[in-house]
Protein backbone atom coordinates (compact mmCIF):
# COMPACT_ATOMS: atom_id res chain seq x y z
CA UNK A 1 0.00 0.00 0.00
CA UNK A 2 1.09 3.57 -1.03
CA UNK A 3 2.77 5.75 1.89
CA UNK A 4 0.46 8.53 3.31
CA UNK A 5 1.45 12.37 2.61
CA UNK A 6 1.13 14.16 5.58
CA UNK A 7 1.70 17.78 6.49
CA UNK A 8 3.90 16.99 10.27
CA UNK A 9 5.19 20.94 11.78
CA UNK A 10 4.10 22.86 8.55
CA UNK A 11 6.65 20.40 6.71
CA UNK A 12 5.10 17.41 4.01
CA UNK A 13 5.95 14.17 5.22
CA UNK A 14 5.53 10.53 4.02
CA UNK A 15 4.38 7.63 6.77
CA UNK A 16 3.78 4.15 6.77
CA UNK A 17 -0.20 3.45 6.33
CA UNK A 18 -1.46 2.94 9.62
CA UNK A 19 0.87 4.67 11.80
CA UNK A 20 -0.47 5.70 14.89
CA UNK A 21 0.64 8.77 16.55
CA UNK A 22 2.73 6.84 18.97
CA UNK A 23 4.50 5.30 16.27
CA UNK A 24 4.73 8.70 14.61
CA UNK A 25 7.11 10.58 17.15
CA UNK A 26 9.17 7.43 16.64
CA UNK A 27 9.71 7.82 13.30
CA UNK A 28 10.28 11.01 13.26
CA UNK A 29 12.92 10.49 16.70
CA UNK A 30 10.83 12.83 18.02
CA UNK A 31 10.45 13.44 22.21
CA UNK A 32 7.93 12.14 23.83
CA UNK A 33 7.80 13.60 27.52
CA UNK A 34 5.95 16.95 27.60
CA UNK A 35 5.09 17.39 24.47
CA UNK A 36 1.38 17.50 22.93
CA UNK A 37 0.05 16.35 19.67
CA UNK A 38 -2.57 17.83 17.64
CA UNK A 39 -4.67 16.23 14.98
CA UNK A 40 -6.29 18.44 12.14
CA UNK A 41 -6.26 21.53 14.43
CA UNK A 42 -7.72 19.41 17.45
CA UNK A 43 -5.28 17.91 20.70
CA UNK A 44 -5.50 14.65 21.14
CA UNK A 45 -3.91 13.68 24.71
CA UNK A 46 -1.44 11.28 25.39
CA UNK A 47 -3.45 8.29 26.39
CA UNK A 48 -5.24 8.15 22.67
CA UNK A 49 -2.04 8.60 20.88
CA UNK A 50 -1.74 4.25 20.39
CA UNK A 51 -5.51 4.13 19.20
CA UNK A 52 -5.01 7.52 16.79
CA UNK A 53 -4.27 6.85 13.14
CA UNK A 54 -2.59 9.21 11.02
CA UNK A 55 -4.75 9.21 7.66
CA UNK A 56 -3.78 10.79 4.34
CA UNK A 57 -3.49 14.52 4.24
CA UNK A 58 -3.53 14.93 7.87
CA UNK A 59 -1.93 17.98 9.38
CA UNK A 60 0.46 17.23 12.57
CA UNK A 61 1.84 19.27 15.25
CA UNK A 62 3.67 18.13 17.74
CA UNK A 63 4.85 20.99 19.81
CA UNK A 64 7.16 21.90 23.25
CA UNK A 65 8.23 24.30 25.39
CA UNK A 66 11.04 27.10 24.58
CA UNK A 67 11.97 30.04 26.09
CA UNK A 68 9.26 32.76 26.01
CA UNK A 69 8.06 36.26 28.03
CA UNK B 1 5.47 41.44 57.22
CA UNK B 2 3.87 38.96 55.61
CA UNK B 3 2.54 40.28 52.14
CA UNK B 4 2.17 37.50 49.95
CA UNK B 5 1.01 37.25 46.43
CA UNK B 6 -2.08 35.16 46.24
CA UNK B 7 -3.51 34.27 42.19
CA UNK B 8 -5.89 31.72 41.50
CA UNK B 9 -5.90 30.04 45.19
CA UNK B 10 -1.80 30.31 44.99
CA UNK B 11 0.45 32.22 47.15
CA UNK B 12 3.41 33.85 46.07
CA UNK B 13 6.05 35.66 48.01
CA UNK B 14 7.77 37.26 45.22
CA UNK B 15 5.88 39.82 43.29
CA UNK B 16 7.99 39.38 40.52
CA UNK B 17 7.51 36.93 37.43
CA UNK B 18 9.91 36.41 34.58
CA UNK B 19 10.53 35.03 31.29
CA UNK B 20 12.83 32.83 29.91
CA UNK B 21 13.46 33.98 25.94
CA UNK B 22 16.30 35.98 24.82
CA UNK B 23 18.68 34.53 27.06
CA UNK B 24 22.85 34.28 25.57
CA UNK B 25 22.95 30.67 27.76
CA UNK B 26 21.03 28.53 30.05
CA UNK B 27 23.30 29.43 32.60
CA UNK B 28 22.66 32.86 32.16
CA UNK B 29 18.61 32.12 32.27
CA UNK B 30 19.72 29.95 35.66
CA UNK B 31 21.72 32.48 37.32
CA UNK B 32 19.24 35.32 36.55
CA UNK B 33 16.01 32.99 37.38
CA UNK B 34 18.17 32.58 41.10
CA UNK B 35 19.04 35.86 41.39
CA UNK B 36 15.24 37.79 40.84
CA UNK B 37 13.64 35.41 43.68
CA UNK B 38 10.66 34.75 40.89
CA UNK B 39 8.45 31.71 41.29
CA UNK B 40 6.98 31.45 38.20
CA UNK B 41 8.08 31.68 34.90
CA UNK B 42 6.91 32.14 31.64
CA UNK B 43 7.22 29.57 28.60
CA UNK B 44 6.40 29.57 25.08
CA UNK B 45 5.12 26.96 23.05
CA UNK B 46 6.47 25.71 20.00
CA UNK B 47 6.74 23.67 17.19
CA UNK B 48 9.68 20.64 17.96
CA UNK B 49 11.66 20.59 14.84
CA UNK B 50 11.84 18.06 12.88
CA UNK B 51 16.07 18.14 12.57
CA UNK B 52 16.19 15.93 15.76
CA UNK B 53 18.33 18.10 17.92
CA UNK B 54 15.77 18.56 20.41
CA UNK B 55 17.21 19.40 24.32
CA UNK B 56 14.43 19.66 26.57
CA UNK B 57 14.06 23.57 27.24
CA UNK B 58 12.45 22.73 30.38
CA UNK B 59 15.05 20.77 32.11
CA UNK B 60 16.85 23.95 32.22
CA UNK B 61 14.03 25.37 34.75
CA UNK B 62 14.48 25.24 38.53
CA UNK B 63 11.96 22.12 39.30
CA UNK B 64 10.53 24.72 42.26
CA UNK B 65 9.33 27.53 39.24
CA UNK B 66 5.79 27.47 38.47
CA UNK B 67 5.45 27.51 34.81
CA UNK B 68 3.45 29.68 32.92
CA UNK B 69 2.94 28.92 29.31
CA UNK B 70 2.05 31.70 26.84
CA UNK B 71 -0.35 31.76 23.59
CA UNK B 72 3.20 34.05 21.80
CA UNK B 73 2.57 34.40 18.10
CA UNK B 74 -0.72 33.88 18.07
CA UNK B 75 -2.50 36.48 15.84
CA UNK B 76 -6.28 35.48 16.44
CA UNK B 77 -8.17 34.11 19.34
CA UNK B 78 -8.49 30.35 17.81
CA UNK B 79 -5.24 29.90 17.66
CA UNK B 80 -4.88 31.06 20.84
CA UNK B 81 -7.35 28.57 22.03
CA UNK B 82 -5.51 25.85 20.32
CA UNK B 83 -2.24 26.85 21.37
CA UNK B 84 -3.39 27.05 25.43
CA UNK B 85 -4.92 23.68 24.66
CA UNK B 86 -1.73 22.20 23.49
CA UNK B 87 -0.20 23.89 26.50
CA UNK B 88 -2.50 22.16 29.13
CA UNK B 89 -2.01 18.50 27.55
CA UNK B 90 2.08 18.42 27.54
CA UNK B 91 2.24 20.55 30.71
CA UNK B 92 -0.93 19.18 32.86
CA UNK B 93 -1.27 23.16 34.04
CA UNK B 94 -4.26 24.72 33.97
CA UNK B 95 -2.54 28.28 33.90
CA UNK B 96 -2.03 29.94 30.54
CA UNK B 97 -0.69 33.54 29.73
CA UNK B 98 -3.20 34.96 27.44
CA UNK B 99 -1.58 36.77 24.55
CA UNK B 100 -3.21 37.05 21.26
CA UNK B 101 -1.18 39.95 19.09
CA UNK B 102 -3.04 42.33 16.72
CA UNK B 103 0.11 43.86 14.62
CA UNK B 104 3.86 42.54 14.22
CA UNK B 105 5.62 46.32 14.50
CA UNK B 106 4.35 46.89 17.78
CA UNK B 107 3.50 42.97 19.30
CA UNK B 108 0.14 45.32 20.66
CA UNK B 109 -2.16 43.36 22.12
CA UNK B 110 -5.70 42.45 20.01
CA UNK B 111 -8.31 43.07 23.29
CA UNK B 112 -10.89 42.21 21.26
CA UNK B 113 -9.69 38.56 20.42
CA UNK B 114 -8.46 38.30 23.58
CA UNK B 115 -11.56 38.53 25.13
CA UNK B 116 -13.31 36.29 23.11
CA UNK B 117 -10.44 33.63 23.86
CA UNK B 118 -10.84 34.04 27.67
CA UNK B 119 -14.50 33.80 27.40
CA UNK B 120 -13.76 30.09 25.66
CA UNK B 121 -10.58 28.93 27.99
CA UNK B 122 -12.65 30.16 31.02
CA UNK B 123 -15.56 28.02 30.50
CA UNK B 124 -12.95 24.89 29.47
CA UNK B 125 -11.64 25.75 33.17
CA UNK B 126 -8.13 27.17 32.10
CA UNK B 127 -6.77 29.66 34.77
CA UNK B 128 -6.43 32.81 32.33
CA UNK B 129 -4.12 35.56 32.91
CA UNK B 130 -4.55 38.05 29.52
CA UNK B 131 -2.32 40.45 28.63
CA UNK B 132 -3.67 43.41 27.36
CA UNK B 133 -3.85 46.86 26.52
CA UNK B 134 -3.87 49.09 29.75
CA UNK B 135 -7.51 50.13 29.55
CA UNK B 136 -9.69 50.09 32.50
CA UNK B 137 -13.15 48.86 29.97
CA UNK B 138 -11.34 45.84 29.22
CA UNK B 139 -10.17 45.32 32.14
CA UNK B 140 -13.36 44.87 33.46
CA UNK B 141 -14.61 42.93 30.86
CA UNK B 142 -11.49 40.15 31.31
CA UNK B 143 -12.63 40.05 34.55
CA UNK B 144 -16.16 39.54 34.28
CA UNK B 145 -15.35 36.55 31.62
CA UNK B 146 -13.65 35.18 34.69
CA UNK B 147 -10.12 36.04 34.64
CA UNK B 148 -8.25 35.88 37.80
CA UNK B 149 -5.71 38.79 37.05
CA UNK B 150 -5.21 40.90 34.52
CA UNK B 151 -2.17 42.10 32.81
CA UNK B 152 -2.03 45.36 30.94
CA UNK B 153 1.14 46.62 29.57
CA UNK B 154 3.24 49.50 30.44
CA UNK B 155 4.63 49.46 26.97
CA UNK B 156 4.88 47.63 23.80
CA UNK B 157 6.65 43.92 24.40
CA UNK B 158 10.32 43.97 24.66
CA UNK B 159 11.04 47.96 23.93
CA UNK B 160 11.77 48.55 27.66
CA UNK B 161 9.86 51.60 27.81
CA UNK B 162 8.65 51.94 31.29
CA UNK B 163 5.26 52.72 32.31
CA UNK B 164 3.85 54.55 29.59
CA UNK B 165 0.93 55.85 30.63
CA UNK B 166 0.76 55.67 34.43
CA UNK B 167 -2.37 57.39 34.87
CA UNK B 168 -4.66 54.38 32.93
CA UNK B 169 -2.92 52.43 35.66
CA UNK B 170 -4.00 54.53 38.48
CA UNK B 171 -7.03 54.79 37.27
CA UNK B 172 -7.21 51.01 37.23
CA UNK B 173 -5.99 50.70 40.24
CA UNK B 174 -8.46 53.11 42.09
CA UNK B 175 -11.45 52.14 39.73
CA UNK B 176 -10.85 47.71 40.25
CA UNK B 177 -9.49 48.55 44.00
CA UNK B 178 -10.07 44.48 44.38
CA UNK B 179 -9.10 42.90 40.93
CA UNK B 180 -5.18 41.50 41.01
CA UNK B 181 -3.51 43.65 38.20
CA UNK B 182 -0.52 42.85 37.09
CA UNK B 183 1.98 44.85 34.67
CA UNK B 184 3.16 42.42 31.59
CA UNK B 185 5.80 44.21 29.17
CA UNK B 186 7.93 47.14 28.52
CA UNK B 187 9.70 47.78 31.83
CA UNK B 188 13.25 48.29 31.31
CA UNK B 189 14.80 49.52 34.07
CA UNK B 190 14.08 49.14 38.05
CA UNK B 191 12.55 52.16 38.53
CA UNK B 192 10.19 51.39 35.86
CA UNK B 193 9.13 47.94 37.55
CA UNK B 194 8.77 50.32 41.05
CA UNK B 195 7.11 53.64 39.46
CA UNK B 196 4.43 50.00 38.30
CA UNK B 197 4.22 49.02 41.88
CA UNK B 198 4.20 52.13 43.24
CA UNK B 199 0.99 52.56 41.45
CA UNK B 200 -0.91 49.87 43.03
CA UNK B 201 0.49 46.74 40.14
CA UNK B 202 0.02 43.51 42.33
CA UNK B 203 3.13 41.84 40.76
CA UNK B 204 5.24 42.16 37.30
CA UNK B 205 6.10 40.10 34.45
CA UNK B 206 9.41 40.99 32.62
CA UNK B 207 11.77 39.08 29.97
CA UNK B 208 13.47 41.30 28.37
CA UNK B 209 14.79 43.92 30.78
CA UNK B 210 16.46 41.48 32.40
CA UNK B 211 17.68 38.93 29.75
CA UNK B 212 18.75 41.51 27.32
CA UNK B 213 21.16 43.54 30.03
CA UNK B 214 24.81 43.23 29.96
CA UNK B 215 24.61 41.20 33.10
CA UNK B 216 21.54 39.75 33.94
CA UNK B 217 21.98 38.27 37.06
CA UNK B 218 23.12 41.40 38.68
CA UNK B 219 19.96 43.30 36.94
CA UNK B 220 17.41 40.35 38.49
CA UNK B 221 18.73 41.13 41.52
CA UNK B 222 18.35 44.86 40.92
CA UNK B 223 14.52 43.88 39.73
CA UNK B 224 13.67 41.87 42.68
CA UNK B 225 14.30 44.93 45.02
CA UNK B 226 12.78 47.68 42.84
CA UNK B 227 9.10 45.32 42.56
CA UNK B 228 9.40 44.96 46.88
CA UNK B 229 10.81 49.01 47.40
CA UNK B 230 7.79 49.87 44.68
CA UNK B 231 5.31 47.56 46.99
CA UNK B 232 6.26 48.51 50.27
CA UNK B 233 6.10 52.51 48.67
CA UNK B 234 2.35 51.80 47.38
CA UNK B 235 1.64 50.21 51.06
CA UNK B 236 3.31 53.07 52.74
CA UNK B 237 1.17 55.54 51.69
CA UNK B 238 3.01 58.50 49.11
CA UNK B 239 3.39 62.05 50.63
CA UNK B 240 1.10 64.48 48.39
CA UNK B 241 2.73 66.20 45.03
CA UNK B 242 2.95 69.79 45.79
CA UNK B 243 3.63 72.69 43.77
CA UNK B 244 5.47 74.95 46.25
CA UNK B 245 8.33 73.80 48.91
CA UNK B 246 7.14 72.80 52.21
CA UNK B 247 9.72 73.66 54.79
CA UNK B 248 10.98 70.30 56.59
CA UNK B 249 12.65 71.93 59.60
CA UNK B 250 11.34 74.31 61.83
CA UNK B 251 10.95 77.68 60.45
CA UNK B 252 9.68 79.71 63.75
CA UNK B 253 12.66 79.69 66.20
CA UNK B 254 15.75 79.64 63.83
CA UNK B 255 17.93 82.32 64.81
CA UNK B 256 17.63 85.99 63.27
Amino acid sequence: MAHHQILLNGESREIPPETNLDTLLEIFSLPKQRVAIELNNRVVSRKNWPATIVRDDDKVEVVHFVGGG
Amino acid sequence: MTDTFSLAGTSFTSRLIIGTGKYRSFDEMKAAHKASGAEMVTVAVNRVPLDGKTESFLDHLDPKMKILPNTAGCYDADHAIRTARLAREALETEWIKLEVIGDQITLLPDNEQTLAAARVLVKEGFIVLPYFTDDLIMARKLLDAGCPAVMPLAAPIGSGMGVQNPSNLRIMREQLPDATIIVDAGVGVPSDAAIAMELGADAILMNTAIAEARDAAQMATAMNLAVQAGRLAYLSGRMPKRLYASASSPIQGAIK
